[in-house]
């Protein structure tokens, strides 16, 4: 590597004026502004009123507030940790076994039609999912009550929506993990298989012991980005179930959504954005510490 | 692996039939999902081709009859689906060349030029990356409507070039930090300047990660339902994903129809997913790999 200012290395910055403003212009400023409204009252129309820290307070005692991030808690366990979990083993399988037994073409063939969902515009997955479940001639409740059961308000009625919706999800986000794994695992080296089998290892152990540890990167990677996804749900809430019934399914999203668009308290709505942010930014920076920590330890 | 013995066969021959039970069960296993993956997209192509008086009587599961495709033609017509695909497909290749254009010069000055700051500039990529656009939704919003850009296909194309180039910038800087040193050096010693250099060498050279991003941006783009919503009210302007996920709320539709309306909104996807397979997966694992 060049160590000094090389020609090689000098002139540059020029080519990065038009993207650094255009990042100012679209995020940064808009983003600043957020975090200014949040500390005003506002419907939008008049001018807004400085009252510091008190749309913050009230998110503190607002049970919606409340709701919307326990639900996501929800969404967590069915957009991050089902999929990775679900993904992990799917993949070590197809990879494993199916590629080895009934050939490379099998696998990826499985594979790209557990993708497929996650092409869709999660808005389009939302309509046929509310098709599929709507309750007088919905197909799911034509199955079920077609062999003898009982058929459901799935969406609308609170004790089932959040669910609905947690299924919906997990069928949708299965096959992002599952190909970043199958990638992941094709850099395994094939010799520490090897030699675990030859100390007699099961196919559990090695598993646990070399597999997981092996893709450690790309498990961060997936958990990191599902989670943020998960943060950032908002076209399947609204279109599903607009956050209902009652309070059953909103999230901090689509919360801020109705109070910038349909309530006219922009000044609320940007606080739950602005902690939104501080949220996902801490989660990215956690993660960007311990992985560097791991390649650290590692020497990677 | 579990392997049956039939003790029907008295003398069995030293390499005997075994019946693959494991592969047999793995096989019923991969099929299972596989149904319950492709679920919706078989039953919704198969009622949107359906009479809503065949569906009434034999029910969503069978299929249809017949080849009716006047549920499709009615839905169509209806939202004048060809105007959604036409803003749809001029609002995502824009995004995608401009998205590209922007992260390649981003990613030449970090990963090429290394410009003093780069980590810091990166960060800050990686950062608006992942903003949640509810904390950009109002401020735009209110941009839009004062500089006169709102309800226009332009302040869509603006925003989403933006957050792309984030992105392809985070991405194409790893990659091109990697590009081999000595074909700069030729380059510069050969008396190329620093933008012969970007569009003769490194552009040329790269357009294998350039594609991966046209593919992502354009579809992520194609995809994308908060800012479409937030920023396109009139309905001559707005893409397929809002058009049908807003009509949802706004008709009472049979079965028929709805099904007729997810089919408009499917289509076009898996048409990409027929043609852009390969690059989807390169594209999936390339954006994990830091």
């Amino acid at each position: 590597m060049t160590s000094t200012r090389s020609p090689l290395n000098k002139g540059y910055w020029p080519f990065l004026v038009p993207g650094v403003l255009a990042l100012l212009l679209v995020i940064i400023i808009p983003f600043l502004m957020n975090v200014g409204i949040s500390f005003t009252k506002w419907n939008g129309i008049t001018s807004p009123t400085w009252i510091g820290l008190a749309n913050y307070e009230k998110a503190m005692h607002d049970e919606t507030f409340w709701a919307s991030f326990k639900n996501n808690l929800y969404v967590i366990v069915a957009m991050t940790i089902v999929p990775t979990i679900a993904g992990l083993l799917l993949s070590a399988f197809l990879y494993d076994y199916v590629a080895n037994k009934m050939g490379k073409g099998v696998a990826s063939f499985f594979r790209a039609s557990y993708y497929l969902p996650q092409i869709l515009p999660v808005a389009i997955a939302g309509v046929v999912w509310r098709w599929i479940l709507q309750p007088k001639w919905g197909v799911l409740n034509w199955i079920l009550t077609g062999i003898g059961l009982e058929g459901r308000n799935w969406l609308g009625s609170a004790d089932t929506a959040m669910y609905s919706v947690m299924g919906i999800m997990v069928w949708f986000q299965l096959g992002y993990p599952l190909v970043i794994f199958m990638a992941a695992l094709q850099r395994v080296d094939p010799d520490i298989y090897e030699a675990a089998s030859v100390d007699g290892a099961n196919w559990m152990q090695k598993f646990t012991k070399i597999t997981i540890h092996q893709i450690r990167p790309e498990i961060f990677v997936v958990v990191l980005m599902t989670l943020i996804h998960s943060l950032k749900i908002f076209a399947q809430i609204f279109v599903l179930t607009r956050g209902g019934p009652g309070r059953a399914t909103i999230v901090p999203s689509y919360f801020a959504y109705q109070n910038f668009f349909e309530k006219a308290n922009v000044g609320y709505g940007a606080t739950i954005s602005t902690i939104m942010t501080v949220i996902i930014i801490l989660l990215t920076i956690l993660f960007i510490n311990a992985q560097s920590r791991q390649e650290l330890r590692e020497g990677v | 692996m579990t392997t049956i013995s039939s003790d029907l066969t008295a003398a069995p021959p030293r390499r005997s039939f075994q019946f693959p039970v494991g592969k047999i069960l793995a096989l019923v296993f991969l099929l299972a999902l596989m149904v319950i993956m492709l679920f919706p997209f078989a039953i919704v192509i198969i009622n949107a081709f359906k009479t809503p008086v065949e569906y009434a009587n034999s029910g969503p599961l069978s299929l249809p009859g017949g080849f009716y495709t006047q549920g499709l033609v009615d839905f169509w017509n209806r939202v004048d689906f060809t105007n959604k695909l036409y803003n749809s497909t001029i609002i995502a290749v824009t995004v995608a060349v401009l998205g590209i254009a922007l992260s390649l010069l981003n990613a030449f000055a970090l990963g090429i030029g290394r410009v003093r700051g780069r980590v810091a500039f990166l960060i800050f990529f990686l950062m608006a990356n992942t903003l949640p656009q509810e904390a950009l939704a109002y401020p735009l919003y209110y941009f839009a409507k004062y500089f006169g850009i709102y309800n226009n296909r332009i302040s869509v194309i603006l925003v989403m070039t933006v957050i792309q180039s984030a992105f392809g910038t985070y991405l194409l800087t790893s990659v091109l930090s990697t590009f081999p040193r000595e074909i700069l050096e030729a380059a510069l010693i050969d008396g190329c300047n620093k933008v012969q250099l970007l569009f003769h060498i490194v552009a040329p050279i790269s357009r294998p990660t350039l594609q991966v991003l046209f593919v992502f941006f354009f579809i992520w783009t194609w995809n994308e339902f908060f800012l479409p919503m937030i920023l396109l009210v009139s309905t001559s302007n707005q893409t397929v994903p809002l058009a049908i996920a807003v009509l949802q709320g706004q008709f009472n539709m049979d079965a028929t129809t709805s099904s007729a309306s997810a089919l408009l909104g499917l289509l076009p996807c898996i048409v990409f997913f027929l043609l852009f397979q390969r690059t989807l997966t390169r594209g999936v694992t390339a954006g994990s790999i830091k």
